[in-house]
């Protein structure tokens, strides 16, 4: 399989949120707005990016019984540079995204990439499918951080585009990111099988 | 007082699952039945207390002492995943009957967020030991509730008749919605 349709492969026929229902919790509770989706997104990628060339590289120096622990420490070292980048860098993104920002180290796509894809091939073709899987990852929750902040504000992206008190604020709190994302998976499943 | 606050915030307040969103994956994974969901809640409920109580003394007396907070993560991961491990051997010999029960649902818990979540809030929230113990046994608790009542709702909607995109996860999800709105109202209470 080429490196391209690797990295196609990510973001549309096996998008971890929509089609392998992976990564709910942060899909869940990072996406009030659409920025904040995003922000959490590309926290991701770049974690998924990394760990996925680190375990490339390093596949064939673990012994097979540690690969899993093995695995969580790189996975945790990035999540803790990602950490400490956007604490220093875009303190604002850090404190709404607060918790959910360690939280990535349990995220069930970034080690299962890592024990289903990395751990068997070469280095690029890992970090195509780490990028792929990991903007796919970016497309679902910047989607559904984006039809929630619509419905709930009225905005987009912090743009205007109709009058507030049109929107309904239960989109916004925690019931609405269940209801979204029920739906947006319903339409996501329709349009598949059409 | 202060300890029942914690309770019920703990509980219905701030639910773990419907209003902070950590632990979703056994929330929909294992919520079919309400036999599943018995067990996990079992399960998580002796891990989650018992890891917090760990990484709480850990961080205190070993990362916060020498200046490492931030090996937190790295160091709290750790700890949760071995520690688990030796609960499932330790278990395995002490009351095989226990063992038989929490079954599968043990080395499943490794991946639950809301373990590692509640150990870094604890800290956030920069609490006592005794009142990490009350968080983390009211969160487990909190956890149980939203998963038990979940798998009831779950068990009707299997014999319901709904379109077939809808069926699986996404009416999951709308359902999950509907109860995070019922526990909204218990917002306000403390």
């Amino acid at each position: 399989m080429s490196n391209v349709k690797i990295f196609s492969n990510g973001i549309l026929k096996e998008n971890p949120v929509f089609v392998l229902l992976l990564g709910m919790c942060p899909a869940l509770g990072t996406t009030s707005s659409a920025v904040n989706g995003m922000g959490m997104g590309l926290a991701t990628t770049f974690v998924l990016l990394c760990s996925n060339m680190a375990v490339s590289s390093i596949k064939n120096l673990i012994p097979d019984q540690v690969r899993i622990p093995a695995y969580i420490v790189v996975i945790a070292t990035f999540v803790t540079v990602v950490q400490m980048c956007m604490e220093a860098f875009i303190p604002s993104l850090y404190a709404s995204l607060g918790l959910f920002i360690p939280l990535i180290v349990v995220n069930c796509i970034v080690l299962g990439r890592a024990e289903a894809f990395a751990a068997k091939n070469k280095l690029i073709p890992s970090a195509s499918d780490g990028l792929g899987i990991g903007l796919g990852f970016t497309f679902a929750l910047t989607l559904l951080g984006a039809t929630r902040e619509l419905f709930g504000t009225g905005k987009l992206f912090g743009l205007h585009l109709f009058p507030e008190k049109f929107g309904s604020l239960i989109f916004v709190l925690a019931p609405g990111a269940f209801i979204a994302l029920g739906y947006l998976i319903a339409i996501v499943d329709k349009l598949r099988k059409a | 007082m202060e300890y029942i606050l914690i309770f019920i915030a703990a509980v219905f307040v701030n639910n773990i699952v419907l209003a902070q969103f950590l632990g979703i994956c056994p929330f929909l994974g294992v919520s079919k039945k309400v036999d599943t969901a018995l067990g996990m809640s079992a399960a998580v409920t002796f891990v989650l207390t018992i890891a917090t109580i760990v990484t709480f003394l850990i961080h205190k007396y070993i990362l916060d002492s020498f200046g490492l907070g931030f090996m937190q993560t790295i160091c709290f991961i750790l700890v949760i995943a071995s520690l688990v491990q030796m609960v499932e051997i330790v278990l395995k010999k002490v009351s095989p009957a226990l063992y038989q029960a929490l079954g599968v649902f043990l080395p499943l818990i490794t991946t639950n967020c809301c373990i590692l979540g509640v150990a870094i809030l604890v800290i956030q929230k920069e609490y006592n030991l005794l009142e990490t113990i009350v968080f983390a046994v009211s969160t487990a608790i909190g956890f149980a509730l939203a998963l038990i009542i979940f798998a009831g709702i779950r068990e009707q909607l299997a014999m319901t008749k709904i379109p077939d995109s809808m069926r699986g996860t996404p009416i999951a999800l709308i359902t999950a919605g509907l109860l995070a709105m019922a526990f909204m109202g218990f917002s306000g209470i403390v």
